[in-house]
């Protein structure tokens, strides 16, 4: 049912005021049960498989089963995302695994300076140069 | 829910970005700059929260628009060439040069701000194909979003963001955008943003046409189904001119999962065949003539290869294979020494792999449910259902104002770069049309273009807009409306969705989807159409448009499903009067008109059309393509 939530994992984020998974999914699927205190998939079939849920899970409670319309029972396919890295591991029907690591990003969450170090460019509001160029473009801007 | 509760919350500011995608972030980050220096506001509005939301929301394993300029690689008219072809055509080179020749600005941006970019042991980017670059791209949202974030920061009280709000309406005062109207998806709050100017940015359009897959699968769109036709929709409403509104996206994918083909056919050099072995694009190729100059130029326009591949089809010839394993075999036999091989094999498997994971994760599980390794077993593709989308192959969205230093004439030519017909309003991304093959690079950096167009506006026009508190409740009350059909009905019928005072949202999209299936062209009658099924089509639109006042919603997710879909049926409606206006079919494998079943030179032209808000009617208008090469 693409992505769904292992309920003996899932703690309903405990005291935050929403789940990471409501927070995250792009589109509004994850909801707190209130009475059970766990998250769920309001609408599996609306469901990109985009694994954000899964992802930002903090108990890695939730999974995806694959889209029952073509994908045979077995599989699975699970991430854990650290800070600069991604793993994942590929469990295939026949019992197979794979094992895969990709890194994510170079410089460390909430270090982004905008300009990156670039000239921040002109003050010219009506010059078609954008900001930090022509610095960030390494060359000078085409003209027709 | 009773609206009486809802709580009214109106926000002004100077700019105004509609979404969070690519597009937006683009616009945030160089507004902020900009706006800094002239003491303006900048507030962007998403849907969603913006560290995944938008076609980026998952990552992507490339970059699909880089030229390369600081190395001489490329130049921008090779680029405009190249668009053009693919298109058929019909682009605006001004808008297509515009992008071009700022692009890899943005791409060196993405870089230092933390995105890893695959590099040779020379330290260059490596190239998929021409155009394109490898990148480990898991996290390129939330490094976009970041920067964009940090950028609004820097504003202090004047750069704010808010998630979850959905954008119902645009607000009008005459022919000028004065802001826009919307609700919380999560509490009970109605919202007005007041703005000199607005950009839009809330891209394209999925679930217009029924999916191939309509059990749980329906979710597994190729491009994402949050994006709901929220841009087209807010144009086309505040009246603004729109172009290329018929020329949808058909993508040719590995089957189902709609994983990508790119790194397959560019990076690994694979092909694809019928059952038979047979290598379509070499078989077919005299079918190409028909199409030239453009069939007959290299490389092949992506709605060729989807034509012959269609014809093969419609021959019995499937299933299509892309045949990974003989690609793989390839690439490890041109390495003599055995190790060496082994090591190679290793690392095209795990690119093979990532190259999935970090885009359609949906697709390494099918393959994983299927028992496929791709350097043994080959792997079927297939055409998915049409989308809108003018930052990939397709090309619909507003008609824009293109760069002065660029435009070749007035007519392409208004005053501010990116603004649409309609005064202070503007677009970027999957709103603004006929700029094709912008991609997530190119996204951004229209984002940027509009962005800094969009202030200096505000720069222009200092006044504070009006908007009167009649105004406001008018708009509270018609956008919160299913909310009151829903209470005031509700208790009329057993089932909450079967009530015959009003309709849900899910099966008012099913029936939007079975009409443009089945008389627009959709992927179950093989993208075929003609005036007689285009007529018919609209037809039962215009019952659509009457049931769209009985839309009922019982909570707010509801609400926004609601309001997708109205956004969903005017996007359907502009489709289906665009294809009716173009006498001949161009684009064959996105859609094919049987009645006029070849190319025309009097067609080289932009068909665009505008909804009048005074009188409510349609007008189709035809314009002349300028080119700059």
């Amino acid at each position: 049912m693409p992505s769904f939530v292992i309920n003996e994992k899932c703690d309903g984020c405990k005291a935050q005021d929403k789940t990471a998974c409501q927070y995250i999914c792009p589109n509004d699927l994850m909801v707190l049960d209130k009475e059970k205190n766990k998250a769920y998939n309001r609408a599996v079939e609306m469901c990109w498989e985009c694994y954000s849920c899964v992802k930002i899970c903090p108990t890695q409670a939730i999974e995806v089963r694959g889209y029952a319309d073509f994908m045979p029972l077995g599989a699975v396919v699970q991430p854990m995302r650290s800070t600069d890295a991604i793993m994942w591991s590929v469990k295939f029907r026949n019992k197979k695994i794979k094992r895969f690591k990709f890194p994510i990003r170079t410089k460390p969450e909430g270090s982004i300076e905008p300009d990156a170090g670039f000239d921040p460019g002109t003050d010219d509001l009506k010059s078609p140069l954008l900001r930090t160029e022509p610095e960030s473009l390494g060359t000078e801007l085409y003209k027709k | 829910m009773n609206i009486e509760n809802f709580e009214t919350i109106v926000v002004e500011t100077d700019l105004l970005i509609l979404g969070g995608g690519m597009a937006a972030c683009g616009a945030a980050f160089e507004a902020s700059y900009w706006a800094k220096k002239n003491n303006l506001k900048v507030t962007l509005v998403d849907k969603a929260a913006m560290e995944r939301s938008g076609a980026v929301a998952m990552g992507l394993s490339a970059i699909n628009l880089y030229l390369g300029l600081k190395n001489g690689k490329n130049t921008v008219e090779d680029y405009v060439n190249y668009v053009k072809t693919d298109l058929m055509g019909i682009i605006r080179d001004d808008l297509v040069a515009n992008i071009a020749r700022h692009v890899d600005s943005s791409v060196h941006l993405f870089e230092k701000w933390g995105l890893p970019i695959w590099k040779d042991d020379d330290g260059n980017y490596i190239n998929e194909g021409r155009w394109q670059i490898m990148i480990h791209g898991e996290s390129y949202k939330n490094i976009v979003s970041e920067a964009a974030k940090n950028a609004l920061k820097e504003l202090g009280e004047n750069g704010r963001y808010y998630e979850r709000i959905f954008i119902a309406e645009p607000i009008m005062d005459g022919d000028r955008c004065i802001g826009a109207a919307g609700f919380s998806v999560r509490e009970n709050k109605f919202y007005i943003f007041k703005a000199k100017s607005v950009l839009d940015t809330m891209g394209g359009a999925v679930h217009v046409f029924r999916p191939r897959s309509v059990g749980e699968g329906l979710g597994r769109s190729w491009y994402p189904p949050f994006n709901s036709g929220a841009s087209a929709y807010f144009t086309l409403k505040a009246g603004a001119e729109m172009t290329c509104q018929e020329v949808r996206f058909v993508p040719v994918r590995f089957k189902d999962s709609y994983g990508p083909v790119g790194a397959w056919f560019l990076l690994f050099k694979s092909k694809a065949t019928n059952a038979k072995g047979e290598d379509y694009m070499e078989t077919r190729a005299a079918e190409l003539e028909k199409w030239a100059p453009y069939g007959t130029a290299k490389p092949t326009p992506a709605n060729l290869r989807n034509y012959l591949m269609l014809l093969e089809l419609e021959e019995g010839n499937g299933p299509i294979y892309m045949h990974t394993e003989e690609a793989i075999k390839k690439l490890v036999a041109e390495i003599p020494d055995e190790k060496e091989a082994k090591r190679k094999l290793k690392e095209l498997e795990s690119e093979a792999w990532e190259d999935f994971l970090d885009m359609t994760i949906s697709q390494a599980l099918n393959w994983a449910a299927h028992n496929i390794e791709p350097e043994n077993t080959p792997s079927e593709i297939s055409a998915c259902e049409p989308y809108f989308i003018s930052s990939h192959s397709g090309a619909s969205g507003a008609w824009i104002s293109g760069p002065k230093d660029l435009a070749p004439s007035e007519d392409y030519h208004w005053g501010y770069d990116n603004m649409t017909t309609r005064k202070g309003l503007f677009a970027a991304g999957d709103a603004s049309g006929a700029s094709s093959h912008k991609f997530s690079s190119g996204s951004f950096t229209e984002g940027r273009i509009a962005g800094k167009s969009a202030l200096v506006f505000c720069v222009d026009n200092p006044d504070s807009v009006n908007l009167s508190n009649d105004k406001i409740n008018e708009l509270k009350q018609r956008i919160l409306q299913p909310l009151t059909t829903f209470e005031t009905h509700k208790n009329y019928a057993n089932d909450e969705d079967v009530n015959p005072n009003f309709i849900k949202p899910k099966m008012f999209m099913f029936r939007l989807q079975k009409i443009m299936d089945e008389y627009a062209g959709g992927a179950s009658v093989n993208f075929k159409t003609s005036k007689p099924l285009l007529e018919k089509g609209l037809e039962f639109l215009q019952y659509m448009k009457e049931d769209a006042e009985k839309l009922a919603a019982k909570d707010l997710h509801e609400l926004m499903r609601a309001w997708e879909n109205v956004h969903r049926l005017w996007q359907a409606e502009s489709h289906i009067r665009t294809m009716l206006f173009r006498e001949e079919t161009r684009w064959p494998g996105y859609y094919f008109r049987t009645d006029y079943p070849e190319m025309k030179d009097e067609w080289k032209a932009f068909a665009n059309c505008r909804w009048n808000p005074e009188t409510g009617e349609w007008e189709m208008i035809k314009r002349e393509i300028k080119e700059l090469t």
